[in-house]
């Protein structure tokens, strides 16, 4: 049995029995960042800071709301926004996070195609980013179906009719997955209980994971130079703060952190409490009606450029190209066969590759918010060919890169 | 040796039990996400063919579902092709096109324009003819026909009469 002695303090009492010291320092005091990093590295911390305000913001809200195709809409519309004290405020809270939420992904995802950050040892971190996306894809498109208005009602006929694949014809797959012949009680509840559970469930273990997955190759830098971290480490706790390359993860690079989590969070609530139109569709303000179609019904922003990859084609090669589309970033690790980890600008090619790939995504995501008409459905069109062409290219251009 | 042997028999023997556990719970949960006996026994319609006006559309509900009925002009009658004659459903004398009113894309209600005598869905840009052929893409194939039985001048949907089955028959439907 291990020996205890008495305790001198509550802090030797605790590190006796859970070593809290050993802890605070493997995960925080003596975790090392490198130095060489910019604002872009807090996103991270952002993110984390935006799951947790959709996180309280979702306590409060599953209080007062009622998963009944008869009271769903009111309990959301009236309940919350009327009576609850403060109910509004959760609510915009909850619906301007999971729009900015999206928002901070791709700048995080973006930052890290830009300096390389998922080779050399972090592909394991770029992998579970990307299962991230694909679980917040699930709870935001699983919480649009719980207001029950007129947008949640189709969106929710449109995405579970993907599941038919096309020429497939999996009526059966599609019914199950509704639990009834259209979207009705049965799709609302089960709805429910992926979007307040088991989805949450799964992105708090992938969150682990993707920490995890840092904890080896450690943050990338701005020059993509790989540190030695044992022997920068040990410069700095022999003093030398300066002339070591990394910094404590806190309170060093915290202090950063929170500083940019600081000027983040009052942009937040600017849109929480004066512009937070634009997480709220008007159409979903009208209750659901299985016999009444909207006159254009579109995703969230956030989803609009893979709708767009659908939308131009017929059926079958429009699901090829909408699944093509939303696998594809997971595999970059292993699309980019060059082994330089440097900021894009410095890789010749790649540089124009990485440059249209954010402009042309920028592209699809506005012609997918315009009508399905001319010029719109052409420049969509061509968007698409090119964000797939691209896709096909990365491995080409990337063997032909020059050693940097 | 002998222990390990006995642990891997008993490895074996609770990857068997787990196993069998495994596939039970997986049957469980694959059939609690069936529709409900409630929701499939979920009944018929039927339609007083008598009481609708010609080119003008009238949206009745079938398990759920929007249904399209459209009384065919006169001129419409007279101007059909083989592909639009198959799906005519003929009622005590009148023509009608009856259908499911989902885009068959991904199942949006398109509109109808009677000026323009044809469909148009707003979500991706599908187009359909008063006999509920595509004439413009996405949709892969035209409104799906729900079962049919001709009853006198009534139309009951969720039985399947003989004409209906002439329909599934030769793909005019699925």
């Amino acid at each position: 049995m291990a020996h205890f002695t008495k305790a001198t303090s509550v802090k030797d009492w605790l590190n006796q029995r859970l070593a809290i010291e050993k802890v605070e320092k493997v995960m925080a005091s003596e975790y090392w960042i490198p130095k060489n990093i910019n604002f872009l590295w807090a996103m991270g911390m952002v993110l984390v800071i935006t799951f947790a305000l959709l996180l309280v913001s979702g306590i409060f809200l599953l209080m007062y709301y009622q998963p009944n195709v008869d009271t769903a809409f009111y309990s959301v519309n009236y309940t919350i926004m009327r009576e609850v004290d403060f109910g509004w405020l959760w609510r915009h809270i909850h619906g301007v996070a999971a729009s900015v939420v999206f928002l901070i992904i791709y700048i995080h995802m973006f930052t890290g195609i830009y300096y390389g950050s998922y080779k050399k040892g972090r592909e394991m971190i770029w992998i579970s980013g990307m299962l991230l996306f694909v679980a917040f894809s699930a709870e935001a498109f699983s919480g649009y179906m719980l207001p029950w208005g007129q947008m949640s009602y189709w969106a929710g006929m449109v995405i579970t009719n993907l599941f038919a694949g096309g020429s497939l014809h999996a009526d059966f797959l599609v019914e199950w997955i509704r639990g009834d012949y259209v979207p009705a009680q049965a799709f609302l509840t089960r709805f429910f209980m992926l979007h307040v559970l088991l989805i949450p469930l799964a992105i708090l273990g992938l969150i682990g994971l993707h920490f995890a997955a840092l904890r080896i190759p450690h943050v990338n830098n701005q020059d993509g130079e790989e540190i030695d971290f044992d022997a920068e480490s040990k410069k700095y706790l022999a003093g030398d703060k300066a002339g070591s390359k990394v910094m404590r993860f806190a309170n060093d690079f915290m202090s950063k952190d929170m500083m940019v989590v600081g000027i983040y969070l009052i942009f937040f609530f600017y849109l929480v409490f004066w512009n937070y139109g634009f997480a709220m569709d008007p159409v979903n303000f009208d209750p659901a009606d299985g016999l009444k179609t909207p006159a254009h019904i579109y995703p969230e922003w956030y989803f609009l450029w893979s709708y767009e990859i659908l939308r131009p084609f017929s059926v079958d090669i429009g699901l090829i190209a909408f699944g093509f589309a939303q696998v594809i970033f997971v595999l970059l690790p292993f699309l980019d066969r060059s082994p330089n980890t440097v900021p894009a600008n410095r890789r010749g090619l790649f540089a124009i590759w990485f440059w249209l790939m954010l402009v042309n995504m920028i592209v699809l995501t506005a012609m997918g918010k315009l009508p399905p008409e001319d010029p719109y459905s052409t420049v969509g069109f061509y968007s698409a060919i090119i964000f797939i062409v691209q896709w096909i290219l990365l491995p080409i251009i990337t063997t032909f890169e020059k050693k940097a | 040796m002998e222990n390990n042997s006995r642990r891997g028999f008993m490895g074996k023997a609770f990857g068997a039990v787990a196993a069998v556990g495994a596939v039970g719970s997986l049957v469980a949960m694959k059939k609690s996400w069936d529709p409900l006996p409630s929701v499939k026994a979920a009944g018929f319609t039927t339609l007083d063919m008598s009481i609708y006006n010609e080119n003008e559309l009238v949206v009745e509900k079938w398990r759920g579902k929007p249904i399209f009925v459209l009384k065919k002009t006169a001129k419409m009658v007279a101007s059909q092709t083989e592909e639009q004659k198959v799906r005519d459903i003929v009622v005590d004398g009148s023509h009608f096109m009856v259908c499911i009113g989902l885009c068959t894309h991904l199942g949006c209600i398109p509109a109808y324009n009677a000026d323009e005598e044809g469909f148009l869905c707003a979500c991706h840009g599908g187009k359909f003819d008063w006999a509920g052929e595509v004439t413009a893409v996405p949709p892969p194939r035209g409104f799906d026909i729900p079962p049919f039985k001709i009853d006198g001048n009534k139309l009951v949907l969720g039985e399947a009469g003989p004409e209906y089955t002439q329909m599934k028959e030769t793909g005019v439907t699925l």
